[in-house]
Formats: structure tokens, sequence, C-alpha cells
């Protein structure tokens, strides 16, 4: 069971590996010129997340409609609705190391496989900065519970 | 502006773009999980909150990276890599990269390919703030600094 969900995990992660390749992704002078409006503007990568689209946006529609998907008892989709300042904030974050470098979390691990150590670094303090971050968000979850929790706790010893 | 007008380009970034939205449909029509990069590596660190998803998570990556040795291999001198920064900015960007794409709750490919692709008001909202915080940044990198 596990192992029919690994073996093809590891053929969809090789597709998307190539497709970034294939697709100029990895290339940070070419994410730059891409984004880079003011200058010689290279509208190449909109033909990437544009082709993607293509096929995700029909077949996602249709594969939602089915009851389960193949190898699993069910989909499992973002459960998140508002807009809030994490949204926001994060995305904003990103977006600023993403001109920086050229590099998304995606194209950076595929390019591991260069062997450049400049790449092994930014991914390695990704890595580092998503540990952080996921850290932040546990203890806002606690001290939200504390709260939360606590004048009903407080109820609790008074009565 | 100017525009960069090379043809074979695009029809190489479409191909590529398929290529990734055929991976990303497979991966939800047979595991029924969204192809989203930041969160699939941030749920094989150890500070992911469920293990049961790990050993898929760990495949998909270990694919990423096999893709573009194999893209390599096919193509020998095509994996290009021009790097735009430094050593301190690789390792702050990274830091940003994945703070924000974990606060953010995803990067290019959750957001950009498999959220709009669910027409989620949250990607396409976060997929704009990327793209235009990126390109503000390259604007003052490149042409005010």
């Amino acid at each position: 069971m596990t192992l029919r969900k690994s073996l093809s995990a590891l053929l969809c992660g090789l597709l998307f590996g190539i497709g970034l390749s294939l697709g100029g992704m990895t290339d940070p002078a070419k994410v730059v010129a891409f984004l880079d409006l003011a200058g010689h503007w290279d509208p190449s990568l909109a033909f990437v997340m544009g082709g993607a689209l293509l096929l995700t946006t029909p077949a996602f529609r249709w594969l939602l409609r089915l009851k389960r998907p193949m190898f699993e008892e069910r989909f499992v989709l973002p459960t998140k609705q508002d807009l809030d300042f994490n949204l926001l904030a994060g995305s904003a974050l990103f977006g600023i190391g993403w001109g920086i470098t050229g590099l998304c979390p995606g194209p950076a691990i595929v390019a591991l496989a260069t062997g450049v150590p400049q790449f092994f670094v930014f991914v390695a303090a990704m890595i580092a900065g998503m540990w952080l971050s996921d850290r932040v968000t546990l203890l806002q979850t606690r001290r939200q519970m504390m709260r939360a929790g606590l004048p009903s706790a407080s109820n609790l010893s008074g009565s | 502006m100017e525009i960069v007008i090379q043809p074979e380009q695009w029809l190489r970034s479409l191909a590529g773009g398929l290529l990734i939205g055929f991976s990303a449909v497979l991966l939800l029509g047979i595991n029924g999980r969204i192809a989203g990069i930041s969160s699939i590596l941030a749920g094989i660190l150890p500070s992911a909150r469920v293990m049961s998803e790990w050993s898929w998570r760990a495949m998909f990556i270990v694919g990423l990276i096999l893709g573009g040795a194999v893209f390599a291999l096919l193509w020998p001198g095509a994996l290009q890599h021009t790097l735009q920064t430094g050593w301190t900015g690789m390792a702050l960007a990274g830091l940003i990269v994945g703070f924000g794409t974990r606060m953010g709750s995803g990067c290019t490919s959750g957001h950009g390919v498999c959220g709009i692709a669910r027409t989620s008001r949250r990607s396409i909202v976060a997929t704009i703030t990327f793209m235009a915080c990126g390109m503000l940044t390259v604007f003052i990198v490149h042409h005010v600094l």
C-alpha cells in the first residue's frame, strides 16, 4: 500500500523535476529576466505556469468530482478559506527572496543536481526558515489555546 | 521595457509547464495530494506534525533531484544556472523564502499551479502578491541600487 504510493510520488517528483528543468525555472537568470519588467523582459516563464494550468485547471475540476483518488480513501485539500495576514505577509516575504535569488523552492531543490555549492546553501537556509516559521506558528497556536483555555480553567477551579 | 522574443524558448517552457501540470494531475489523481513543493518539503522535517505522510513526501523530493539529474544527463549543458547573488545573499534569501512560503502556506507550485487550478481565492491572492513583490524586488536590486 505504502510502497505504491511512494513509487507514484517518486514518479511525480521525477516528472516535476524534468518539467522545471526543461521549462527554464532552474536558471536564476531566466527567473530574474521574467520578473524584470523594467529591463529586457523575458516572458518565457509565463509559458511554464500557463502550460501547467492548461492541464491542471480542467483535470483538477474533473478529478475532484470523483469520489476518491486511485490509491487513497479521499482527496487531501487545503481547508483554509480566509485571506489573512499570514497569507499576505508570507507571500510578500517569499516574493522578495525569489526576486533576490531567482529561486523558488522547487527549482532550488532540482538545482541541487548541478552540485553547485551555493544551491546547497540556499536549500539549507530555506529548510531552516521553514523550520523557524513552523515553530512560530506552533507557539502562536499554543498561546491562543492557553488564552482560550485559561479562563475556563479558572472557572473550573472556582466552582 | 523591451520584450525578449524567443519563440523556441517559449515552446520549451510550454513543454516544461505541461510536464509539471501532468505531474500535478497524476499526484492528485493517484495519491489525492496537492503538488506544493514547500509543503511537501516542510512535511519531511522533524518539525512536521503528521509523520504518516513522510515516505511519499520524501520520495517526491528525491524524484525532484533525480529529475534534474536525468535532465542534465539527457541534455548535457542544458541545465543552466547563472547565479544572481553571492553566498550571503543565497543564505539570507533562502531563509526568507523558507519562512515566507510556510507562513503564506505555499509557493509557486502549490499556489501558482495547483491553487489557481482549483480557483482558490487564497492562492490567487498569494500568487499576485509574490509575483508583484518579486518584480518590485528585481526592480529595486537591478535598477535602483
